[in-house]
């Protein structure tokens, strides 16, 4: 690649041809601030918050650096005189139709347009004020909320919507002053065939997007002396949650999140990784059965809610390769309400069942049919990691200084095979490690073929002389080109993992949200994934089939994976639905 | 949420469909073409419903959205049909100045409907337009091919009697 020289803020530096003006201040050490920009999905230089002086030549003037590429002896001052009043201008002209109640904004404190407002120094935001548009909020989706009197128009979610999860259920309506993001027809967004993924909130530059907050509810049952209440803790939130803290992206937080949440009150502080195990005794018991016995191949797993509801839009065809396996949060509220409730002696209508999720699809999850093996909803309340780290700020609990404690047992018992579901490749790992030990007796640990952020893996094992295809993926948009040569018949493979978001829960929608000036430079899903790879190392059992607690929940209950009693409580079912339901 | 849906009954017959599909099946794999498909779809309904929409978007694989979303763009399109009488009202400056704004309010409160809307019965539909070159008359709406000059709000509910 040919190199070329430039000059930005008087600092020379050599870069390839191709390099934006933006690639370049962060190579020298200057960061140009952004709102739309999103590297490789959203370069459409719209915002003009990243415009930045460049002399080609021909004197200096004003470029969208986000996009603009850098030419041989090009001049840059990334913060000009010039440059800070236009940023200025375009923060004050885009507040003059913003609704500025900061103090009651659920992102009020990572605001990415706060930030800039006062880093600029925004002296009167009201300069400009006119006409405003006003708008209803969208609450029609049972996980999320649009309110559109705070957005900015910066197509964020729009391009993450259609590009990188391959959906597009939200777009740019009308044009000029009235442009909008919508959905079709003014339709709710609970009207369209959203899957609940969430990652249009998770890079969302300001509170226009966000979850259906639950702490308040939460924090009654926990105050009510006539519930128990339960919490099961996903295993990539362990890997977020310490965001919230102002720790670095990548930091492992697990001992004081259990510290936390029996800080909050919770009666058990349970993990979700437990029913990791769980699903993965069921999911490869039923991998076993369909490869040996000539069942429908191949079989998908069905872990990822937001997956699941993307397959019965767009892939009502391909249902019978799902997994018939509850997801995890599932299973653990299931196992919940049935054998530790009878266990306990404690009526499951009084068992109040919380997850901690990194997704926002599993709000969606918990309200589907055939989710209810005691005859109440498995899970009650389901909380992105963001909320937990609201419930814990609000309590006034110093989360840095908590010391390190452990989940409750029986079901905070784990294997390394359960903490790396969060990560993509983590299910086919788990599930390849106790399949490969049911057929051969031998253990493997590290199958690093499926691990990883390419879009697409694929790996084939020679397990006791057969031959086993699998292909990992997360991102729905990389989905579809797996479910394409499903459909095709040119898919060799037997055992498919998909993940709705993209590297996996780590990057899931309800995990804390990274400014997009750090998320364009930093690969938060591989920081994030890091946590969970290094905490399955360091765990004395890696097979879920070896976890202590598994093997007793099946002597006392389940019987064996696949049982009758396994499939009424452990197992679902899935329904048709349509892409456009006019 | 208010939907865009129209209240008028969509009554697209299959020949319309089979025309349009016939159109998407020339056109879909061309670059850009959906404003094209969407050019021809408005000729052979005469606007385009959300059940128009749906067609395009389950045979081309664009989301419904990006369909809603240019339509909603180009003034060329509509979501809604036109009546069997067509007021349009101008807002030319003389016959905006002379007060066509409050007739064409009146008429949308009358009417029920916005500007680009029809009746759910399919009689009227209501437009906006500009100078049609009568300002002499202003302010000025036309019912079809009538026209009505130096108007006031008062004469709203004369005129649309003689229609009904």
């Amino acid at each position: 690649m040919e190199n070329i020289t430039v000059k930005i803020n008087g600092v020379e530096l050599e870069v390839p041809k191709g390099t934006t003006v933006l690639e370049a201040a962060h190579m020298a050490g200057f960061e140009i601030p952004t709102l739309c920009y999103m590297k490789e999905i959203n370069e459409i230089g719209a915002c003009r918050i990243c415009v930045t002086e460049v002399n080609e030549g021909r004197g200096f003037r004003l470029v969208a650096g986000c996009v603009y590429p850098c030419s041989d002896k090009m001049e840059i001052l990334t913060s000009s005189p010039k440059v800070i009043e236009s940023r200025k201008k375009t923060l004050e002209l885009i507040l003059s139709t913003h609704d500025r109640k900061c103090l009651s904004c659920v992102r009020s404190g990572n605001c990415e347009l706060q930030k800039l407002a006062k880093d600029y120094g925004v002296e009167d935001a009201t300069k400009y004020d006119g006409v405003k548009n006003e708008y209803e909020v969208d609450n029609s989706a049972p996980h999320m909320y649009r309110d559109n009197n705070k957005c900015i128009l910066c197509r964020r979610c729009v391009a993450v919507c259609a590009k990188t999860q391959g959906i597009g259920v939200i777009g740019a309506n009308e044009r000029g002053f009235k442009t909008y993001i919508g959905s079709a027809f003014d339709m709710g967004l609970g009207e369209t065939s959203c899957v609940s993924c969430g990652q249009c909130i998770a890079v969302c530059p300001v509170g226009a997007l966000s979850e259906k907050d639950y702490t308040k509810e939460v924090m009654a049952a926990i105050a009510d002396p006539e519930k128990t209440v339960l919490v099961q803790t996903a295993p990539a939130v362990r890997a977020g949650l310490g965001e919230c803290f102002g720790n670095p992206i990548g930091t492992n937080a697990e001992g004081k999140m259990v510290a936390a949440l029996r800080r909050l009150g919770f009666d058990k502080v349970f993990d979700t990784d437990f029913s990791a195990d769980l699903t993965i005794m069921e999911e490869a018991n039923e991998f076993l059965d369909r490869f040996t016995n000539g069942g429908t191949l191949p079989l998908i797993t069905s872990c990822s809610p937001g997956w699941i509801k993307f397959c019965e839009h767009y892939y009502p065809d391909l249902l019978d390769h799902l997994s018939s396996c509850k997801s995890p949060q599932q299973m653990f509220g299931a196992t919940a309400k049935t054998y530790w409730a009878q266990k306990m002696g404690i009526d499951p209508k009084n068992i109040v069942m919380v997850s901690i999720m990194p997704c926002t699809a599993k709000k969606f999850e918990i309200g589907r049919p055939d989710q209810s093996a005691a005859g109440v909803p498995d899970v009650d309340y389901a909380l992105t990691t963001r909320e937990l780290g609201r419930m814990i700020e609000r309590a006034g609990i110093l989360f840095n200084s908590l010391p390190e404690e452990k989940f409750d047992d029986p079901l905070g018992i784990s294997t390394g095979a359960a903490v790396i579901f969060g990560a993509t490749g983590g299910v086919m790992e788990a599930a390849l490690r106790t399949a490969v030990y049911t057929l051969t007796g031998e253990n493997v640990t590290d199958l690093p073929e499926v691990r990883g952020t390419k879009d697409i893996k694929e790996a084939t094992y020679n397990v006791a002389g057969n031959e086993v295809n699998v292909i990992v993926t997360s991102g729905l948009a990389n989905a579809r080109k797996v479910l394409d040569s499903i459909r095709d018949g040119s898919c060799k493979a037997q055992f498919i993992e998909i993940m709705a978001c993209p590297g996996g829960c780590v990057n899931g929608g309800g995990q804390p949200q990274v400014p997009m000036g750090i998320r364009n430079f930093v690969d938060i899903r591989e920081e994030r994934a890091k946590v969970l790879y290094n905490l399955d190392k360091s765990m004395p059992l890696r097979q879920s089939h070896e976890n202590p607690a598994i093997k007793k929940v099946y002597e006392e209950f389940f019987e064996k994976p696949g049982s009758h009693k396994a499939h009424e409580v452990l197992h679902t079912s899935y329904v048709k639905r349509k892409v456009n339901e006019i | 949420m208010n939907s865009a849906k129209s209240t008028v009954p969509f009554k697209g017959t299959p020949e319309q469909e089979a025309e349009l599909l016939k159109v998407i099946e020339e056109k879909k794999n061309d670059k850009g073409s959906l404003m094209p498909i969407l050019q021809k779809a408005q000729e052979i309904y005469g606007y385009l419903p959300i059940e128009v929409q749906a067609i395009i978007s389950d045979n081309t694989g664009i989301p419904l959205e990006k369909i809603y979303g240019v339509v909603t763009f180009y003034a060329q399109f509509s979501l809604y049909p036109k009546g069997e009488y067509t007021i349009s009202v101008c807002l030319g400056t003389a016959c905006y100045v002379k007060g066509s704004g409050d007739i064409y309010n009146k008429l949308q409160e009358k009417l029920g409907i916005g500007g680009g809307e029809c009746t759910p019965d399919g009689k009227f539909s209501l437009d906006a337009c500009r100078c049609i070159g009568a300002c002499g008359l202003a302010p000025v709406l036309t019912v079809n091919e009538d026209v009505y000059g130096r108007l006031t709000v008062d004469d709203v509910d004369k005129i649309l009697e003689k229609y009904a």
